[in-house]
């Protein structure tokens, strides 16, 4: 039987696949909440979900559509504020559990971000939202996750700002840099999923999803992407669906 | 007790706002931003302000789309999913007509927390080797001749209690002249209380020199302090105390009301453009007496509509959505 399945479907389920049982999962909104909201319910029941907004582990009975939503407040273990969120991912002893799950509006080979200007960041074409806490995030946590629209003019050669830190210039450039830990470990597109090299610290192909191909994942990115360890992404199983479309998000606020 | 700082949202911007000024605006994206108090400051054609904030929305675009900001120092605009960059906020800065200083949500938070302090600057290693650190919006001239401006956005430095060459970012404090908070509940001594997430609201008053706080509810001051643990921020730093129920309207407010997603998508789309935007500007806000006559305009279906379930603390949403 082939099931039918959409393609962020397929990135919330390649997250969710990613996200361990002892992973205190930092979430933005949007399709990296539905992945930890998907790992919550089916092998990953004790990770606990956490906002930059200072609530720790809520109730989460609808999605939140802003990580100030009163809907990240309710049932939680803690309301704080943005002071204890950042300290619980700066702190030595904490910061180390945490999986941060990020996005942007473009990305390098080594995984920094930008989600501050298109253009000269003087006078930008495009003007985005800016950093808010996600280069706090990629500055300080255990590892993260990224999100991408897998298009050429996203996974460029050069970043028009640098808002989040990756491997920044590869190698051991993050240490150097004085970053006391963390980097990315993947990224999640709509194609498939890229790791990092151990050494260099560049990005490559690790699995493609099977809707599409290494050669489409090639021509969608604006860099030299290294293909040899690619495999196909296991489709989602009839469980993760069911998960996913009738607990997570039964409104297709998201996925719609 | 002290005297009562109980007064009107149009008194209390009256004696604590003025042109100029370094305005903090409290909330984060479409949470409990401080509408009300916001509107009078529009109303009162306050101009030339100066914004420090962390992630700013649905008060910070009207501001910057009436034009009565010329400096900001912010890490996000952005309403969540409803707007993922803020429209006036993102216009305004592709024509030139707004001056922003890119920070992080950690270091605005830490540039509060050293003004609360007292202290010049707190360390962190959030942004190092990243353009928050290396790219300015504010040139060296305009620091030189602005006393609420840093000498510098950022300074990197070696951590001198460590013997490896450790680097850390020195974010510089700010003490804003004014804060704009809306709390649940709030006593006319200038007692506060939030309930559920309190972002850096509270850093963000305490650091300021003046505070005005609008409440959802007044509550005696004999109340609140049957629970002293629960307070949010002194009286004593309080210099106006607004009972303003739907307060934050069309942000939410937890355990009062949901935020407004109709009204939010609705500004979203005038907003881009310049002549509907003015006409909404106008509508809602200039043409407006007070709070409770702009609550009019919104309608009482609406308004109920958003009312938070009791046990959830927000509205819950219907399959039709």
């Amino acid at each position: 039987m082939k099931i039918e399945y959409s393609p962020l479907e397929m990135m919330a389920i390649a997250c969710s696949r990613r996200i361990q049982d002892d992973d205190i999962v930092f979430c933005g909104t949007g399709l990296p909440l539905l992945g930890a909201m998907t790992a919550k319910k089916t092998h990953a029941p004790n990770c606990v979900v956490f906002f930059e907004t200072g609530a720790l582990d809520p109730v989460l009975l609808e999605i939140p559509l802003s990580v100030a939503d009163s809907r990240v407040m309710h049932g939680a273990s803690h309301n704080g504020g943005l002071a204890d969120a950042f300290a619980f991912m700066q702190n030595r002893f904490s910061g180390p559990k945490v999986l941060g799950l990020l996005s942007g509006a473009q990305i390098d080979m080594y995984g920094n971000l930008n989600s501050t200007v298109i253009g000269d960041s003087n006078k930008p074409t495009t003007r985005l939202p800016g950093s808010g806490g996600a280069c706090d995030v990629a500055s300080l946590v255990g590892r993260t996750m990224i999100f991408m629209k897998h298009e050429r003019r996203r996974f460029v050669e050069h970043l028009d700002y640098l808002t989040s830190p990756g491997w920044l210039q590869g190698g051991t450039s993050r240490q150097e840099a004085g970053l006391i830990r963390g980097g990315p470990v993947a990224v999640v597109t709509t194609l498939g999923v890229l790791e990092f090299d151990e050494k260099t610290k560049r990005m490559y192909l690790s699995t493609y999803y099977a809707n599409a191909s290494v050669e489409e994942t090639v021509k969608n990115t604006g860099f030299k992407l290294s293909v040899s360890r690619a495999r196909q992404e296991p489709s989602p199983t009839p469980e993760e669906l069911d998960v996913l479309r009738t607990a997570v998000d039964p409104f297709g606020l998201i996925l719609d | 007790m002290s005297s009562s700082k109980l007064m009107s949202a149009s008194e209390s911007v009256k004696r604590f706002v003025n042109g100029g000024d370094c305005l903090s605006v409290g909330g984060f994206t479409i949470n409990r931003n401080p509408m009300a108090l916001v509107y009078e400051v529009l109303r009162q054609r306050t101009k030339d302000l100066h914004v420090v904030m962390h992630s700013g929305s649905q008060a910070l675009d009207l501001l910057i789309g009436a034009g009565r900001v010329s400096l900001l120092e912010i890490a996000y605009g952005a309403n969540g999913r409803l707007a993922p960059t803020c429209v006036r906020f993102r216009k305004a800065i592709e024509q030139g007509t707004l001056k922003v200083e890119d920070y992080t949500n950690y270091q605005m938070t830490l540039r509060f927390m050293a003004g609360v302090m007292g202290v010049p600057f707190l360390p962190t290693y959030s942004s190092l080797g990243t353009d928050i650190i290396e790219r300015w919006g504010f040139s060296t001239d305009m620091r030189s001749s602005n006393p609420q401006l840093p000498r510098k956005k950022l300074a990197v430095t070696e951590d001198p209690f460590s013997d490896k060459a450790s680097q850390v970012v020195l974010v510089p404090a700010v003490n804003p002249d004014v804060a704009l908070i809306h709390a649940q509940k709030a006593a006319e001594d200038g007692t506060v209380r939030l309930e559920g997430l309190t972002f850096a609201d509270i850093e963000q008053a305490r650091a300021s020199k003046h505070v005005i706080v609008s409440c959802e509810e007044l509550v005696s001051p004999a109340e609140l302090r049957k629970e002293p643990w629960n307070n949010s921020i002194p009286h004593v730093l309080v210099d106006a105390v607004v009972h303003q129920p739907l307060g934050a309207h069309p942000t939410a407010c937890y355990l009062h009301y949901d935020y407004d997603m109709e009204h939010l998508l609705k500004y979203k789309e005038l907003a881009d453009d310049d002549y509907q935007f003015e006409n909404y500007l106008k509508e809602f806000v200039l043409d407006v007496d007070c709070h409770d006559d702009y609550l009019k305009l919104i309608g009482t279906k609406r308004l109920k509509s958003i009312k938070a379930t009791p046990e959830l603390g927000y509205a819950r949403r219907d399959s039709d959505l």
